[in-house]
């Protein structure tokens, strides 16, 4: 085996143009396979972390998934004949009922850490001016457990609606839109009629408009008091010590709690499948990279086949068994995908970091970003792994050809 | 007797025209003797060689290597047979041009694999030693004259100590003293080595130097 090496070795260096030409090749298909998808992992990876921090990772809200069973269905089961037609759900305060039993149930989970939200809806009005705001009613010592407001507060300060029961955080979007700025009072009126005012403790700017504009933060007291529901949440949101758990977890969850408790993949499952979408075209476009290169390899070692039929004339005269020949140049293959490895993934990664440099400003966004990048292990291998199989698969069919010479034919040509 | 051939035939069948090369030829190779084919161009030298040699196959007829019956092994026996038990010289050196003339004999001894590479470097250099070549271990064929590539491949051919050594026209193309030069040697691999030679040549003189000539005219020994 060491002489087969020697003398693939040989063939390649004998013609140094050509093998660094397709050396170059592999390496660049490995470099860019590497940094394309080091954008498109890290890009991904940012995207899920910021969907994973920006909301809870599992909601429970007051709804059932499936309709209330009737009692008449209980009664006769599946398989009767029975016929419920023109039902009307009874009128009920919604809500979740006994929230408290259920937020210790899950106070017992230890990777969970949940709180209790009452949202509504509610008229800001100030300088004459009305507009319809959600309001999140929370627990304010509890809010840094389950949300990244914090993180975005520009003004003012998390804090002081800890103090201060009448504040209120709202998005500068909004804020700029009623002309509203820190410590104002503002009045709000809810459905039911009820109305407080609220001084503004603090305006947070996440960067989306639909938040900025259109939510607001309370104490849950104040909320339960504004919408006239005294002790009751809608939600209750959960955050876990491992976001990838959620679907798991929420299954689990709601199997307890029997309501309907969604993780943030099924809240956001049409993301979740365009990045796979993306994923797959990504793999397909730097795979055709390495197709390319692997072109190159095929041609430097049919060329090298072409030119060395008298070679293989000799070696096999000499007693080398076609299985040898085969090996020569498989093996030329493997070396070229080994050397393209070794000089393409430290290009590679020169990329990565040269690409984590660029920073761009996307449009709308006020700050500056760097481009995310991904540094994977798994991209490495899939790269390695690609570049070899790729280079392995070129050299294949020239070396099938070249153990099929028949010395004869090659000593009898007197070539 | 190390080689001996019944009644062995080689047609190419797959010409327009079937074209026979070797008709129905039985010869015999003692162990250590000297023998030169010839016969005009085209009459079949080469194609018997190659036979000889086991580079070709028979279309019928029976090879005996040793007094076993080699005509149904596989290609890889056969490949094993060459490496141990046979060496080559062609018209043309055929060295392997990327590697150095030491480097050239190395390489049958290196396949088979018997020795240490120690001794393998030891044994192709006195080889070479043995020929002339001292000086030219480390060049590459690209370096040598004509004659001095043809004792390269004689020293190859000598490499793992074959039983015998085929040579087609090894001094086809030399000029007349490198040809002396490599008769003397095969005369020399005869003598010291004990090896039986089989060398087709056209050159009169050089077959008289042999113990037997085997004459072929149109693929027929006569």
């Amino acid at each position: 085996m060491r002489l087969l090496i020697f003398i693939a070795l040989k063939h390649l260096l004998a013609r140094k143009r050509q093998s660094l030409v397709s050396l170059t090749g592999i390496v660049l298909g490995v470099a860019f396979f590497l940094a394309i998808s080091s954008i498109m992992q890290g890009s991904e990876n940012d995207f899920i972390r910021r969907l994973i921090d920006n909301s809870p990772h599992i909601t429970i809200s007051d709804e059932f998934r499936d309709p209330r069973v009737q009692p008449l269905e209980k009664l006769y089961g599946d398989e009767s004949a029975v016929a419920i037609s023109g039902v009307k759900p009874v009128t009920e305060t919604r809500g979740i009922r006994g929230y408290q039993k259920t937020l210790s149930y899950l106070n017992t989970l230890p990777d969970v850490q949940a709180s209790p939200v009452l949202t509504g809806q509610g008229i800001i009005s100030f300088a004459g001016q009305e507009t319809g705001v959600t309001f999140n009613g929370m627990i304010p010592e509890e809010i840094d457990h389950v949300s990244t407001i914090r993180q975005y507060v520009v003004e003012g300060s998390l804090e002081r609606l800890f103090s201060n029961a009448d504040g209120v955080l709202i998005g500068v979007g909004l804020a700029r839109q009623l002309s509203l700025s820190l410590n104002d009072t503002i009045s709000v009126s809810a459905q039911g009629g009820r109305v407080r005012t609220f001084k503004i403790v603090g305006l947070f700017k996440t960067g989306r408009g639909s938040y900025d504009n259109r939510q607001a933060f309370i104490t849950l007291k104040r909320a339960q008091a504004l919408f006239n529901r005294p002790n009751r949440i809608n939600s209750i949101l959960i955050k876990l010590d491992d976001p990838n758990n959620a679907l798991i977890r929420a299954r689990e969850i709601e199997k307890v709690v029997k309501y309907k408790s969604e993780s943030w993949q099924e809240m956001s499952e049409d993301l979740m499948s365009t990045l796979a979408i993306r994923n797959k075209i990504m793999y397909t476009v730097v795979s055709a990279v390495l197709v390319v290169a692997a072109l190159g390899i095929y041609n430097v070692i049919s060329t090298v086949v072409m030119e060395k039929h008298r070679d293989i004339a000799i070696l096999k005269s000499m007693g080398f068994p076609s299985r040898d020949i085969r090996i020569i140049f498989l093996v030329q293959g493997v070396l070229l995908g080994i050397a393209g490895n070794l000089a393409g993934i430290p290009l590679g990664m020169a990329f990565m970091k040269g690409l984590a440099q660029i920073k761009f400003r996307p449009p709308g966004a006020g700050e500056q970003i760097s481009m995310p990048t991904s540094w994977d292990l798994q991209q490495f291998a899939i790269a390695i792994a690609f570049a070899m199989l790729a280079s392995i698969m070129a050299s294949f069919l020239p070396a099938r050809k070249a153990s099929h010479v028949q010395p004869v034919d090659i000593l009898r040509g007197g070539l | 007797m190390l080689l001996k051939t019944d009644h062995l035939t080689r047609r190419l069948d797959e010409e327009a025209i079937p074209v026979t090369l070797v008709s129905d030829a039985n010869v015999e190779i003692k162990e250590g003797e000297y023998v030169a084919i010839t016969g005009p161009s085209g009459s079949g030298k080469s194609s018997l060689l190659y036979l000889l040699g086991l580079l070709d196959r028979p279309t019928s007829g029976k090879i005996f290597f040793d007094g076993r019956d080699i005509s149904d092994l596989s290609p890889n026996d056969l490949a094993e047979l060459r490496l141990e038990q046979m060496g080559f010289v062609f018209q043309f050196h055929f060295l392997l041009p990327e590697f150095t003339a030491l480097e050239n004999v190395m390489i049958p001894m290196r396949k088979l694999g018997k020795l240490s590479d120690k001794e393998i470097r030891e044994q192709a250099l006195s080889r070479l030693i043995e020929l002339g070549l001292e000086e030219h271990a480390h060049k590459l064929p690209s370096q040598l004259s004509g004659g001095q590539r043809q004792r390269v491949a004689v020293a190859r051919a000598l490499a793992n100590n074959p039983r015998l050594i085929l040579a087609d026209e090894p001094t086809g193309n030399l000029d007349t003293h490198s040809s002396q030069v490599v008769q003397d040697m095969l005369a020399h691999l005869v003598k010291v080595h004990g090896c039986s030679v089989v060398v087709v040549t056209h050159d009169p003189e050089f077959a008289k130097r042999c113990d037997r000539i085997i004459t072929i005219v149109d693929g027929k020994i006569v």
